[in-house]
């Protein structure tokens, strides 16, 4: 790519296959996920930006690096691996990753949040948009569907298929999050992956002074998982985590794997990095026009 | 109609979950540590890896339930209404409903009729929020074998369903052979003087009334509104018209339950005066089900006193507003 079309506005159609690769190969993928989220997000008008862009290395490694087997053509079929966005206010670093996957037309990201669209505001399931496994926009049940997903695949069909969720750490507030916690564990699912995207902001201010959840590992350990701290913006932190879960799988531990990824809200953007105000509003377009400037110089 | 004995409708419910266990292998149920109050116990007697405890975490095995369906199971949550309609409520309107997902829920406990345990636990308010949710299903039998029929219809239709069941022993009066169809009303007696529209307990009631009904030279229509949702809209309709008056009958809040979407078809389709009986904007207590029944005015008593009521306001023109009445004591 080009740096002009880099610094574009306007969608381009290139997409990236998902595949082991090594870690300094993910950065023009995760790039090319924010520089979506900008696209989108403005056209839209409204929308969040902080999370998806503060998680779009998460979503490049997860998407991109062989972890979750998936074939973009057919993501109805019932054997590929699943990914449940729990924190469902992200739904534009989903919605552009699964676009660089090539799962939907890129060009159909102008339509975030509007009339009809695929990319409802929060996922919605009724307007199949593949990829999309269930709608969330309401905290703390993803996971929980996620848990769901996986007894199904370990305990009744009895197939290898793994089944990742996200959540924020704002999100972990809701009980109902270690409510599913708790039964990954008692069900012994070492074939679910929960990942936490792990920014310290939520609407309010601070994740510890809208209401501490900290220490999240030593949470997710006394629920039985097994887990793992990752530099979030780290490529090759991110796959020892992910590594960490495929092994935890192949080798039957009985554990789930928890992977808490430290990361920036809004990372990539200068001006937005690490700043909780935006959590849950859009780019102006001088804004965006900006935020692609500074992006187009990145891989 | 007759008396042909006595049984709980959660036994129904039971029993219908391993009929449908025997005839569908991805049927899985979910329990919530009242296995054996909602009569869950018996699925996981006969079909013990299909069965998963989740714990006293309605909010959790609702989800898991959605997680369950949209990987092609079939699963059944079942607990006490209290919990599993209301406690969950976010989970069945976002993770269940809007997901469409094929999940199943069975309420027990539900109504006054539970007793002793008291108000915490008599669930009065469910039918209300489940017939607003899109695409849900919501059921509540009469007695066991239409809790039976319905557990297996509810298990073999395809999206989210509720079924409502009570604790209590209550009078049976259909059989194996009797029609069941999902969102198919039942006319149990034919009438035409007054229409009794009724569902759950409240139904036998129904036919008792219309019995000392008939004994005036009442002829009084009695009909089953076993589905809530999808409502049976042309039932009604047509015993709005044919009658000219209802009384509604319901072990609920006479609020947006049953009596709600009767009065809701009817404004639209026939216009005609309504009596509700069930609960009054109150919560339930302690005791034997049957004085809390006398006590809440859930008779037959009260739907025969209502009826008459009903007729009146038809007789007189005075269908316009008017507030829900107390209840109407019965006199001979």
């Amino acid at each position: 790519m080009t740096q002009e079309t880099k610094a574009s506005l306007d969608f381009n159609t290139t997409t990236f296959t998902n595949e082991r690769r090594s870690a300094e190969d993910f950065a023009p993928i995760a790039n090319e996920i924010r520089r979506d989220i900008v696209r989108m997000l403005v056209r839209a008008g409204s929308g969040h930006s902080g999370g998806p862009l503060g998680s779009a290395d998460i979503f490049a490694v997860l998407y991109f690096g062989g972890y979750m087997r998936y074939d973009p053509a057919r993501m109805d079929d019932t054997t590929h691996d699943r990914f449940v966005l729990s924190a469902g206010h992200m739904a534009p670093v989903m919605y552009a990753a699964l676009a660089n996957a090539g799962c939907y037309p890129k060009q159909e990201q102008e339509t975030l949040r509007k009339y009809n669209t695929r990319l409802q505001g929060h996922p919605g399931r009724d307007m199949h948009l593949p990829g999309v496994e269930t709608s969330s926009g309401s905290l703390g049940q993803g996971i929980s569907i996620a848990v769901g997903m996986a007894m199904s695949d370990k305990l009744v069909d009895r197939n290898d298929r793994r089944v990742f969720s996200l959540t924020g750490d704002g999100e972990l507030q809701e009980g109902s999050v270690w409510e599913a916690a708790m039964a990954a564990s008692h069900f012994g699912l070492d074939n679910f992956c929960w990942l936490i995207d792990n920014n310290d902001c939520q609407i309010d201010g601070r994740v510890p002074d809208v209401m501490n959840v900290y220490p999240i590992d030593a949470k997710c350990e006394s629920f039985g998982f097994d887990t793992i701290v990752v530099d979030g913006h780290d490529y090759a932190d991110l796959m020892r985590g992910f590594d960490r879960f495929l092994e935890n799988q192949r080798n039957k531990t009985g554990k789930p794997t928890a992977i808490i990824a430290r990361t920036y809200m809004g990372h990539g953007v200068s001006f937005m990095n690490d700043k909780f105000e935006w959590h849950g509003k859009p780019p102006s377009k001088d804004q965006a026009i900006a935020a692609l400037e500074e992006m187009s110089t990145m891989p | 109609m007759d008396l042909l004995g006595s049984k709980p409708t959660r036994f129904g419910f039971g029993d219908g979950l391993v009929d449908l266990g025997e005839r569908h292998s991805n049927i899985v149920v979910l329990g919530g540590d009242i296995t054996g109050s909602v009569m869950t116990s018996l699925f996981k007697e006969k079909f013990p890896d299909r069965f998963f405890s989740i714990g006293i975490a309605e909010q959790n095995a609702t989800t898991i339930a959605a997680g369950l369906a949209l990987s092609g199971k079939i699963p059944f949550f079942a607990s006490y209404g209290a919990f599993c309609a209301l406690r969950n409520a976010d989970q069945l309107r976002i993770s269940v409903a809007y997901n469409e997902a094929n999940v199943k829920i069975g309420g027990g406990h539900a109504g006054i009729s539970v007793g002793p345990d008291g108000a915490t636990h008599q669930v009065l308010e469910e039918v209300a929020f489940l017939r607003t949710l899109p695409h849900m299903t919501m059921i509540v039998p009469a007695d066991y074998y239409e809790a039976r029929k319905a557990t297996v219809a509810m298990g073999e239709m395809i999206g989210p369903a509720y079924i409502r069941f009570g604790r209590s022993p209550v009078p049976m009066f259909t059989t194996e052979e009797s029609p069941f169809e999902l969102g198919k009303a039942n006319v149990l007696m034919d009438g035409t003087d007054v229409a009794l529209i009724a569902n759950g307990a409240l139904v036998w009631e129904s036919i008792l009334a219309a019995k000392e009904l008939a004994k005036k030279g009442i002829s009084a229509r009695v009909v089953n509104v076993h589905t809530v949702k999808p409502f049976d809209f042309a039932t009604v309709t047509q015993a709005a018209r044919e009658c000219g008056c209802i009384v509604t009958a319901e072990e609920h809040q006479v609020h947006a339950g049953l009596g709600g979407a009767v009065a809701e078809c009817t404004a639209k389709n026939a216009p005609v005066p309504i009596e509700f009986v069930g609960v009054k904007d109150s919560f339930g207590g302690s005791g034997d089900p049957e004085e809390l029944m006398v006590k809440f005015g859930l008779t037959w008593r009260e739907i025969y006193a209502s009826a008459l009521v009903a007729m009146e306001r038809r007789d007189k023109g005075s269908s316009g507003v008017r507030a829900i009445r107390d209840v109407a004591t019965y006199q001979d």
